[in-house]
Protein backbone atom coordinates (compact mmCIF):
# COMPACT_ATOMS: atom_id res chain seq x y z
CA UNK A 1 0.00 0.00 0.00
CA UNK A 2 2.85 2.46 0.35
CA UNK A 3 4.16 1.83 -3.11
CA UNK A 4 3.04 4.94 -4.55
CA UNK A 5 3.95 7.17 -1.45
CA UNK A 6 7.58 8.66 -1.38
CA UNK A 7 9.59 8.14 1.67
CA UNK A 8 10.29 11.60 3.50
CA UNK A 9 13.02 10.52 5.99
CA UNK A 10 10.91 11.35 8.76
CA UNK A 11 8.34 8.14 9.65
CA UNK A 12 7.94 7.16 12.85
CA UNK A 13 7.84 10.92 14.08
CA UNK A 14 4.90 12.02 15.27
CA UNK A 15 4.06 14.61 12.34
CA UNK A 16 6.41 12.37 10.02
CA UNK A 17 2.84 11.26 8.37
CA UNK A 18 2.17 7.34 7.91
CA UNK A 19 -0.20 7.76 11.16
CA UNK A 20 -3.85 6.01 9.97
CA UNK A 21 -6.03 6.98 13.03
CA UNK A 22 -8.59 5.42 11.09
CA UNK A 23 -6.93 3.12 9.73
CA UNK A 24 -7.38 3.59 6.36
CA UNK A 25 -5.08 4.84 3.08
CA UNK A 26 -5.14 8.08 2.00
CA UNK A 27 -6.30 7.60 -1.35
CA UNK A 28 -9.76 5.26 0.24
CA UNK A 29 -10.59 8.33 2.83
CA UNK A 30 -10.36 10.67 -0.46
CA UNK A 31 -12.61 7.98 -2.49
CA UNK A 32 -14.67 8.37 0.70
CA UNK A 33 -14.28 12.24 0.79
CA UNK A 34 -15.41 12.46 -3.17
CA UNK A 35 -18.24 9.67 -2.05
CA UNK A 36 -20.16 12.27 0.57
CA UNK A 37 -20.01 15.16 -1.51
CA UNK A 38 -21.10 13.07 -4.81
CA UNK A 39 -23.86 12.16 -2.07
CA UNK A 40 -24.96 15.29 -1.29
CA UNK A 41 -25.04 16.72 -4.82
CA UNK A 42 -27.49 13.47 -5.75
CA UNK A 43 -29.20 14.43 -2.67
CA UNK A 44 -29.78 17.87 -3.45
CA UNK A 45 -31.27 16.82 -7.07
CA UNK A 46 -33.63 14.81 -5.99
CA UNK A 47 -34.81 16.77 -2.77
CA UNK A 48 -35.66 19.60 -5.75
CA UNK A 49 -37.51 16.66 -7.37
CA UNK A 50 -39.20 16.23 -4.49
CA UNK A 51 -39.96 19.83 -3.81
CA UNK A 52 -41.14 20.06 -7.71
CA UNK A 53 -43.33 17.04 -7.73
CA UNK A 54 -44.90 18.08 -3.77
CA UNK A 55 -45.79 21.37 -5.94
CA UNK A 56 -47.17 19.69 -8.59
CA UNK A 57 -48.19 16.92 -7.03
CA UNK A 58 -51.70 16.96 -8.83
CA UNK A 59 -50.00 17.13 -12.59
CA UNK A 60 -47.34 14.80 -12.04
CA UNK A 61 -47.31 11.78 -14.19
CA UNK A 62 -48.12 8.20 -12.82
CA UNK A 63 -44.72 6.29 -13.23
CA UNK A 64 -45.89 3.52 -14.23
CA UNK A 65 -47.64 4.66 -17.07
CA UNK A 66 -45.15 6.30 -17.91
CA UNK A 67 -42.43 3.36 -18.45
CA UNK A 68 -44.51 0.48 -19.37
CA UNK A 69 -42.14 -0.86 -22.08
CA UNK A 70 -39.77 -3.83 -22.97
CA UNK A 71 -37.33 -4.92 -25.44
CA UNK A 72 -38.97 -6.89 -28.24
CA UNK A 73 -41.89 -6.76 -26.70
CA UNK A 74 -43.94 -3.74 -28.76
CA UNK A 75 -47.45 -3.24 -27.43
CA UNK A 76 -47.11 -5.55 -24.18
CA UNK A 77 -47.43 -3.28 -21.10
CA UNK A 78 -45.64 -4.36 -18.36
CA UNK A 79 -45.08 -1.79 -16.18
CA UNK A 80 -41.69 -1.41 -14.32
CA UNK A 81 -40.22 -5.45 -15.50
CA UNK A 82 -37.36 -3.37 -17.75
CA UNK A 83 -36.33 -1.01 -14.69
CA UNK A 84 -36.23 -3.72 -11.74
CA UNK A 85 -34.21 -5.73 -14.98
CA UNK A 86 -31.78 -2.57 -15.04
CA UNK A 87 -31.79 -3.13 -11.12
CA UNK A 88 -30.61 -6.15 -11.06
CA UNK A 89 -27.87 -5.81 -13.80
CA UNK A 90 -26.67 -3.04 -11.79
CA UNK A 91 -26.96 -5.01 -8.23
CA UNK A 92 -24.83 -8.26 -10.33
CA UNK A 93 -22.10 -6.01 -11.27
CA UNK A 94 -21.90 -4.34 -7.74
CA UNK A 95 -21.75 -8.36 -6.92
CA UNK A 96 -18.74 -8.62 -9.12
CA UNK A 97 -17.44 -5.98 -8.79
CA UNK A 98 -16.97 -6.94 -4.77
CA UNK A 99 -15.82 -10.63 -5.95
CA UNK A 100 -13.05 -8.34 -7.50
CA UNK A 101 -11.94 -7.12 -4.52
CA UNK A 102 -11.97 -10.01 -2.37
CA UNK A 103 -10.02 -11.69 -5.06
CA UNK A 104 -7.46 -8.73 -5.21
CA UNK A 105 -6.91 -9.62 -1.29
CA UNK A 106 -6.14 -12.81 -1.92
CA UNK A 107 -3.48 -11.57 -4.96
CA UNK A 108 -5.67 -13.84 -7.44
CA UNK A 109 -4.83 -11.75 -10.39
CA UNK A 110 -7.17 -13.97 -13.16
CA UNK A 111 -9.97 -13.92 -11.04
CA UNK A 112 -9.68 -9.95 -10.16
CA UNK A 113 -9.75 -10.71 -14.19
CA UNK A 114 -12.16 -12.24 -14.95
CA UNK A 115 -14.61 -10.07 -12.41
CA UNK A 116 -13.52 -6.90 -13.70
CA UNK A 117 -14.51 -8.20 -16.71
CA UNK A 118 -18.00 -9.27 -15.65
CA UNK A 119 -18.11 -5.56 -13.90
CA UNK A 120 -17.63 -4.08 -17.57
CA UNK A 121 -19.96 -6.01 -19.67
CA UNK A 122 -23.02 -5.39 -16.89
CA UNK A 123 -22.12 -1.33 -16.72
CA UNK A 124 -22.19 -1.30 -20.26
CA UNK A 125 -25.76 -3.54 -20.33
CA UNK A 126 -27.39 -0.72 -17.91
CA UNK A 127 -25.91 2.26 -19.93
CA UNK A 128 -27.42 0.52 -22.95
CA UNK A 129 -30.71 0.32 -21.60
CA UNK A 130 -30.87 3.77 -19.85
CA UNK A 131 -30.11 4.88 -23.62
CA UNK A 132 -33.47 2.90 -24.53
CA UNK A 133 -35.38 3.97 -21.40
CA UNK A 134 -34.63 7.72 -22.70
CA UNK A 135 -35.68 6.45 -26.60
CA UNK A 136 -38.69 5.45 -25.17
CA UNK A 137 -39.41 8.03 -23.04
CA UNK A 138 -38.77 10.64 -25.73
CA UNK A 139 -41.07 8.75 -28.40
CA UNK A 140 -44.32 8.37 -26.09
CA UNK A 141 -47.20 6.44 -26.21
CA UNK A 142 -50.72 7.74 -26.74
CA UNK A 143 -50.18 11.32 -26.98
CA UNK A 144 -52.13 14.62 -25.72
CA UNK A 145 -53.22 17.94 -26.16
CA UNK A 146 -51.93 20.57 -24.21
CA UNK A 147 -53.49 23.38 -23.14
CA UNK A 148 -52.91 27.01 -23.15
CA UNK A 149 -52.42 27.01 -19.17
CA UNK A 150 -49.80 24.10 -19.63
CA UNK A 151 -52.13 21.59 -18.48
CA UNK A 152 -52.69 18.31 -20.23
CA UNK A 153 -55.67 16.63 -21.31
CA UNK A 154 -55.45 13.04 -22.05
CA UNK A 155 -58.00 10.81 -23.70
CA UNK A 156 -59.94 8.01 -22.54
CA UNK A 157 -62.38 5.50 -24.47
CA UNK A 158 -65.25 3.76 -22.73
CA UNK A 159 -63.75 1.56 -20.94
CA UNK A 160 -60.99 3.92 -19.32
CA UNK A 161 -58.29 2.65 -21.08
CA UNK A 162 -56.24 5.10 -22.24
CA UNK A 163 -56.98 6.45 -26.11
CA UNK A 164 -53.76 7.03 -28.66
CA UNK A 165 -54.57 10.44 -30.04
CA UNK A 166 -52.99 9.36 -34.30
CA UNK A 167 -56.19 6.49 -33.67
CA UNK A 168 -59.11 8.80 -33.58
CA UNK A 169 -57.58 12.40 -34.79
CA UNK A 170 -59.01 12.80 -38.16
CA UNK A 171 -56.63 13.87 -41.13
CA UNK A 172 -57.49 17.44 -42.44
CA UNK A 173 -56.13 17.66 -45.92
CA UNK A 174 -53.33 20.82 -45.79
CA UNK A 175 -50.51 21.53 -47.52
CA UNK A 176 -47.21 22.28 -45.46
CA UNK A 177 -45.43 24.59 -47.97
CA UNK A 178 -41.90 25.47 -47.05
CA UNK A 179 -41.19 29.26 -46.21
CA UNK A 180 -38.17 29.74 -48.58
CA UNK A 181 -35.65 32.30 -48.56
CA UNK A 182 -37.14 34.23 -51.51
CA UNK A 183 -40.39 35.25 -49.49
CA UNK A 184 -39.85 36.45 -46.55
CA UNK A 185 -36.62 38.19 -44.63
CA UNK A 186 -37.05 36.23 -41.75
CA UNK A 187 -35.87 32.92 -43.56
CA UNK A 188 -36.77 30.39 -40.06
CA UNK A 189 -35.95 26.71 -39.54
CA UNK A 190 -39.21 24.80 -38.15
CA UNK A 191 -39.49 25.87 -34.62
CA UNK A 192 -40.16 22.65 -33.02
CA UNK A 193 -40.27 18.72 -33.82
CA UNK A 194 -43.46 18.05 -35.57
CA UNK A 195 -46.28 15.74 -34.23
CA UNK A 196 -47.95 13.15 -36.20
CA UNK A 197 -51.63 14.71 -35.63
CA UNK A 198 -52.20 18.28 -35.21
CA UNK A 199 -54.37 19.73 -32.72
CA UNK A 200 -57.51 20.68 -35.09
CA UNK A 201 -57.19 17.29 -36.42
CA UNK A 202 -57.55 15.95 -32.76
CA UNK A 203 -60.13 18.07 -31.78
CA UNK A 204 -62.24 16.88 -34.96
CA UNK A 205 -61.74 13.41 -33.76
CA UNK A 206 -62.97 13.83 -30.76
CA UNK A 207 -65.86 15.70 -31.42
CA UNK A 208 -66.76 12.82 -34.17
CA UNK A 209 -66.20 10.39 -31.91
CA UNK A 210 -68.64 10.59 -28.43
CA UNK A 211 -67.59 7.85 -26.72
CA UNK A 212 -64.09 9.39 -26.22
CA UNK A 213 -63.27 11.08 -22.61
CA UNK A 214 -60.89 13.52 -21.42
CA UNK A 215 -58.77 12.76 -18.06
CA UNK A 216 -57.62 16.17 -16.57
CA UNK A 217 -54.67 16.57 -14.08
CA UNK A 218 -56.45 17.10 -11.38
CA UNK A 219 -56.38 14.18 -8.51
CA UNK A 220 -59.73 13.41 -6.94
CA UNK A 221 -60.51 14.55 -3.28
CA UNK A 222 -61.67 12.53 -0.25
CA UNK A 223 -65.57 13.63 -1.12
CA UNK A 224 -66.67 12.77 2.19
CA UNK A 225 -64.30 14.79 4.58
CA UNK A 226 -64.51 17.65 1.69
CA UNK A 227 -68.49 17.41 2.42
CA UNK A 228 -67.91 17.54 6.40
CA UNK A 229 -66.11 20.49 5.95
CA UNK A 230 -68.18 22.13 3.21
CA UNK A 231 -70.68 22.42 5.95
CA UNK A 232 -69.90 25.96 7.33
CA UNK A 233 -67.20 26.57 4.78
CA UNK A 234 -69.28 28.45 1.66
CA UNK A 235 -65.86 28.44 -0.32
CA UNK A 236 -65.43 24.32 0.33
CA UNK A 237 -69.09 24.07 -1.07
CA UNK A 238 -68.91 25.73 -4.43
CA UNK A 239 -65.79 23.82 -4.92
CA UNK A 240 -67.75 20.95 -4.39
CA UNK A 241 -69.95 22.31 -6.63
CA UNK A 242 -67.41 22.72 -9.08
CA UNK A 243 -65.94 19.25 -8.74
CA UNK A 244 -69.59 17.80 -9.70
CA UNK A 245 -70.55 19.85 -12.56
CA UNK A 246 -67.04 18.76 -14.23
CA UNK A 247 -65.98 15.53 -13.15
CA UNK A 248 -67.92 12.05 -13.46
CA UNK A 249 -65.37 9.84 -11.70
CA UNK A 250 -65.55 11.25 -8.04
CA UNK A 251 -65.76 8.15 -6.14
CA UNK A 252 -61.85 7.51 -6.68
CA UNK A 253 -60.23 9.12 -4.43
CA UNK A 254 -56.68 9.95 -5.67
CA UNK A 255 -57.23 9.08 -9.21
CA UNK A 256 -56.87 11.77 -11.98
CA UNK A 257 -60.34 12.93 -12.39
CA UNK A 258 -62.04 12.48 -15.05
CA UNK A 259 -64.04 15.55 -17.00
CA UNK A 260 -67.92 14.49 -18.23
CA UNK A 261 -68.03 14.75 -22.19
CA UNK A 262 -69.46 17.91 -22.30
CA UNK A 263 -66.89 19.99 -19.44
CA UNK A 264 -63.84 17.81 -21.33
CA UNK A 265 -65.22 18.89 -24.90
CA UNK A 266 -65.87 22.46 -23.96
CA UNK A 267 -62.36 22.83 -22.09
CA UNK A 268 -60.50 21.31 -24.89
CA UNK A 269 -62.42 23.76 -27.52
CA UNK A 270 -61.80 26.83 -25.81
CA UNK A 271 -58.05 25.93 -24.03
CA UNK A 272 -56.65 23.11 -26.06
CA UNK A 273 -53.47 24.83 -27.86
CA UNK A 274 -51.17 21.80 -29.51
CA UNK A 275 -50.33 18.02 -29.49
CA UNK A 276 -48.01 16.63 -27.15
CA UNK A 277 -46.40 13.43 -28.40
CA UNK A 278 -43.00 11.89 -26.54
CA UNK A 279 -41.44 14.09 -23.92
CA UNK A 280 -38.85 16.80 -24.21
CA UNK A 281 -37.26 19.50 -22.26
CA UNK A 282 -40.38 21.75 -23.11
CA UNK A 283 -43.54 19.32 -23.11
CA UNK A 284 -44.15 16.23 -22.08
CA UNK A 285 -47.12 14.53 -22.64
CA UNK A 286 -47.30 12.34 -19.46
CA UNK A 287 -47.65 15.29 -17.15
CA UNK A 288 -45.64 17.95 -15.96
CA UNK A 289 -42.90 18.56 -18.18
CA UNK A 290 -40.63 19.34 -14.80
CA UNK A 291 -40.87 15.75 -14.14
CA UNK A 292 -39.63 15.31 -18.07
CA UNK A 293 -36.98 18.03 -17.37
CA UNK A 294 -35.67 16.02 -13.76
CA UNK A 295 -35.79 12.90 -15.43
CA UNK A 296 -33.67 13.70 -18.12
CA UNK A 297 -31.23 15.54 -15.89
CA UNK A 298 -30.95 12.89 -12.61
CA UNK A 299 -30.68 9.66 -14.74
CA UNK A 300 -28.17 11.39 -17.09
CA UNK A 301 -26.30 12.05 -14.17
CA UNK A 302 -26.36 9.03 -12.50
CA UNK A 303 -25.93 7.25 -16.65
CA UNK A 304 -23.19 9.63 -16.68
CA UNK A 305 -21.19 8.59 -13.48
CA UNK A 306 -21.56 4.64 -14.84
CA UNK A 307 -20.60 5.41 -17.92
CA UNK A 308 -17.45 6.96 -16.27
CA UNK A 309 -17.17 4.02 -13.98
CA UNK A 310 -17.42 1.68 -16.78
CA UNK A 311 -14.40 3.56 -18.39
CA UNK A 312 -12.59 3.43 -14.71
CA UNK A 313 -13.08 0.14 -14.76
CA UNK A 314 -11.19 -0.41 -17.81
CA UNK A 315 -8.42 0.94 -17.21
CA UNK A 316 -8.28 -0.85 -14.00
CA UNK A 317 -9.24 -3.98 -15.96
CA UNK A 318 -5.59 -3.20 -17.86
CA UNK A 319 -3.66 -2.46 -15.16
CA UNK A 320 -4.43 -5.74 -14.12
CA UNK A 321 -3.83 -7.73 -16.87
CA UNK A 322 -0.65 -6.12 -16.97
CA UNK A 323 0.28 -6.95 -13.74
CA UNK A 324 0.66 -3.21 -12.26
CA UNK A 325 -1.01 -4.33 -8.87
CA UNK A 326 1.30 -7.12 -8.73
CA UNK A 327 3.97 -5.75 -8.49
CA UNK A 328 2.90 -3.25 -6.31
CA UNK A 329 1.89 -6.54 -4.09
CA UNK A 330 -1.31 -4.32 -3.29
CA UNK A 331 -4.86 -4.52 -4.75
CA UNK A 332 -6.02 -1.07 -3.46
CA UNK A 333 -6.74 0.52 -6.43
CA UNK A 334 -9.11 -2.03 -7.63
CA UNK A 335 -10.84 -1.66 -3.65
CA UNK A 336 -11.30 2.10 -4.53
CA UNK A 337 -12.51 1.83 -7.68
CA UNK A 338 -14.89 -0.40 -6.39
CA UNK A 339 -16.18 2.01 -3.98
CA UNK A 340 -17.01 4.22 -6.72
CA UNK A 341 -18.91 2.17 -8.63
CA UNK A 342 -20.52 0.41 -5.16
CA UNK A 343 -21.57 4.25 -4.56
CA UNK A 344 -23.21 4.44 -8.49
CA UNK A 345 -25.17 1.51 -7.38
CA UNK A 346 -26.38 3.36 -3.95
CA UNK A 347 -27.87 6.00 -5.94
CA UNK A 348 -29.39 4.19 -8.52
CA UNK A 349 -31.45 2.53 -5.77
CA UNK A 350 -32.79 5.41 -4.74
CA UNK A 351 -33.44 6.78 -7.70
CA UNK A 352 -35.23 3.71 -9.04
CA UNK A 353 -37.62 4.27 -5.89
CA UNK A 354 -37.98 7.74 -6.10
CA UNK A 355 -38.59 7.78 -10.43
CA UNK A 356 -40.21 4.39 -10.41
CA UNK A 357 -41.68 3.16 -7.30
CA UNK A 358 -42.63 6.19 -4.99
CA UNK B 1 -5.73 -2.38 6.97
CA UNK B 2 -5.82 -5.74 7.50
CA UNK B 3 -8.78 -7.98 5.50
CA UNK B 4 -10.30 -9.86 7.91
CA UNK B 5 -14.12 -9.30 7.30
CA UNK B 6 -16.88 -9.48 9.84
CA UNK B 7 -18.64 -12.49 8.04
CA UNK B 8 -22.21 -12.22 10.08
CA UNK B 9 -25.22 -9.58 9.01
CA UNK B 10 -28.53 -9.46 10.40
CA UNK B 11 -26.83 -9.14 13.79
CA UNK B 12 -25.52 -12.38 13.63
CA UNK B 13 -28.48 -14.26 13.10
CA UNK B 14 -26.90 -14.83 9.52
CA UNK B 15 -23.50 -15.82 9.81
CA UNK B 16 -20.76 -16.92 6.45
CA UNK B 17 -17.86 -19.35 6.38
CA UNK B 18 -15.75 -16.88 3.91
CA UNK B 19 -16.06 -13.43 2.76
CA UNK B 20 -17.49 -14.66 -1.06
CA UNK B 21 -20.01 -16.92 0.80
CA UNK B 22 -20.92 -13.65 2.29
CA UNK B 23 -21.42 -11.55 -0.79
CA UNK B 24 -23.59 -14.10 -2.46
CA UNK B 25 -26.04 -13.69 1.02
CA UNK B 26 -26.12 -10.35 0.54
CA UNK B 27 -26.70 -10.66 -2.92
CA UNK B 28 -30.09 -12.92 -2.64
CA UNK B 29 -30.98 -10.37 -0.16
CA UNK B 30 -31.20 -7.29 -1.99
CA UNK B 31 -32.94 -8.75 -5.11
CA UNK B 32 -35.51 -10.48 -2.47
CA UNK B 33 -36.13 -6.79 -1.33
CA UNK B 34 -35.63 -5.55 -5.02
CA UNK B 35 -38.68 -8.50 -5.65
CA UNK B 36 -40.72 -7.14 -2.88
CA UNK B 37 -40.66 -4.06 -4.42
CA UNK B 38 -41.60 -4.66 -7.83
CA UNK B 39 -44.29 -6.54 -6.41
CA UNK B 40 -45.53 -3.76 -4.62
CA UNK B 41 -44.70 -1.45 -7.12
CA UNK B 42 -47.13 -3.51 -9.94
CA UNK B 43 -49.99 -5.15 -7.21
CA UNK B 44 -50.16 -1.46 -5.48
CA UNK B 45 -52.79 -3.16 -2.72
CA UNK B 46 -55.67 -1.44 -2.05
CA UNK B 47 -55.15 -1.12 1.75
CA UNK B 48 -51.56 0.20 1.80
CA UNK B 49 -52.99 2.97 -0.56
CA UNK B 50 -55.92 4.11 0.89
CA UNK B 51 -54.35 5.11 4.71
CA UNK B 52 -51.75 7.78 5.17
CA UNK B 53 -49.24 8.27 8.14
CA UNK B 54 -47.40 11.67 8.03
CA UNK B 55 -49.15 12.54 4.92
CA UNK B 56 -47.33 10.17 3.06
CA UNK B 57 -49.28 6.61 1.67
CA UNK B 58 -48.41 3.57 3.70
CA UNK B 59 -47.21 2.04 0.40
CA UNK B 60 -44.43 4.89 -0.49
CA UNK B 61 -43.25 4.21 3.34
CA UNK B 62 -42.58 0.90 2.69
CA UNK B 63 -40.60 1.49 -0.51
CA UNK B 64 -38.71 4.33 1.13
CA UNK B 65 -37.87 2.06 4.37
CA UNK B 66 -36.77 -0.85 1.65
CA UNK B 67 -34.51 1.32 -0.45
CA UNK B 68 -32.84 2.43 3.21
CA UNK B 69 -32.13 -1.36 4.15
CA UNK B 70 -30.62 -1.77 0.67
CA UNK B 71 -28.70 1.12 0.93
CA UNK B 72 -27.41 -0.13 4.20
CA UNK B 73 -26.35 -3.69 2.87
CA UNK B 74 -24.32 -2.20 -0.25
CA UNK B 75 -22.76 0.62 2.18
CA UNK B 76 -22.22 -1.89 4.81
CA UNK B 77 -21.33 -5.36 2.81
CA UNK B 78 -20.15 -4.08 -0.63
CA UNK B 79 -18.34 -1.07 0.21
CA UNK B 80 -16.78 -3.01 3.72
CA UNK B 81 -18.35 0.08 5.77
CA UNK B 82 -19.13 -3.19 8.08
CA UNK B 83 -15.09 -3.29 8.46
CA UNK B 84 -13.92 0.20 9.13
CA UNK B 85 -13.40 2.00 11.99
CA UNK B 86 -16.19 3.82 13.97
CA UNK B 87 -14.78 7.15 13.51
CA UNK B 88 -15.02 6.45 9.70
CA UNK B 89 -18.02 5.25 9.90
CA UNK B 90 -19.28 7.63 11.51
CA UNK B 91 -18.20 10.98 10.08
CA UNK B 92 -19.19 9.54 6.87
CA UNK B 93 -22.95 8.25 7.98
CA UNK B 94 -24.07 10.84 9.91
CA UNK B 95 -22.67 13.57 7.82
CA UNK B 96 -24.58 12.35 5.06
CA UNK B 97 -27.67 11.91 6.69
CA UNK B 98 -27.81 14.26 9.04
CA UNK B 99 -27.39 17.46 5.75
CA UNK B 100 -29.84 15.07 3.82
CA UNK B 101 -32.50 14.65 5.88
CA UNK B 102 -32.48 18.62 6.66
CA UNK B 103 -32.26 19.20 3.13
CA UNK B 104 -35.42 17.21 2.43
CA UNK B 105 -37.34 17.83 5.19
CA UNK B 106 -36.96 21.81 4.38
CA UNK B 107 -38.25 20.95 0.69
CA UNK B 108 -40.89 19.07 1.05
CA UNK B 109 -42.44 21.72 3.75
CA UNK B 110 -41.91 24.05 0.91
CA UNK B 111 -43.22 22.43 -1.93
CA UNK B 112 -46.42 21.63 -0.25
CA UNK B 113 -46.82 24.90 0.84
CA UNK B 114 -46.84 26.49 -2.70
CA UNK B 115 -49.22 23.71 -3.87
CA UNK B 116 -51.73 25.26 -0.93
CA UNK B 117 -51.09 28.66 -2.18
CA UNK B 118 -51.61 27.82 -5.88
CA UNK B 119 -54.98 25.25 -5.35
CA UNK B 120 -56.71 27.81 -2.94
CA UNK B 121 -55.55 31.29 -3.11
CA UNK B 122 -55.95 33.68 -6.08
CA UNK B 123 -53.58 32.41 -8.67
CA UNK B 124 -55.30 31.48 -11.41
CA UNK B 125 -53.66 28.91 -12.91
CA UNK B 126 -56.26 25.94 -14.00
CA UNK B 127 -56.63 27.22 -17.94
Amino acid sequence: MEATVAKTGTEGKTWGGGNRPLNASYGKLMMWFFIVSDALTFSGFIAAYGFSRFKFIDAWPIADEVFTHVPFLHGVPAPMYYVAFMTLVLIFSSVTMVLAVDAGHRMQKKKVIWYMFFTIIGGAVFVGSQAWEWATFIKGDYGAVETKGGKILQFLDTDGERASVTDFAIAIPTERGTHEEKNGIWYVQEPETQTTVSYQEVLKGFEANPNLLIRSQELVPNMEKLREKAENNPKVAAEITRLEREYINLDKPGEKAIYSREVGLAKLKADGKLVVQGANLKHNEYGHPLFANFFFFITGFHGFHVFSGVVINIIIFFNVIIGTYEKRKSYEMVEKVGLYWHFVDLVWVFVFTFFYLV
Amino acid sequence: MGHEHKLEIFRGLWKFKSNVTKIWGVFFFLCFVTAIEVYLGIVKPEFLIQERFLAMKYLNWIFIILTLVKAYYITWDFMHMRDELMGLRRSVVWTAVFLICYLILILLIEGDYIYEVYKSNYVKFNF
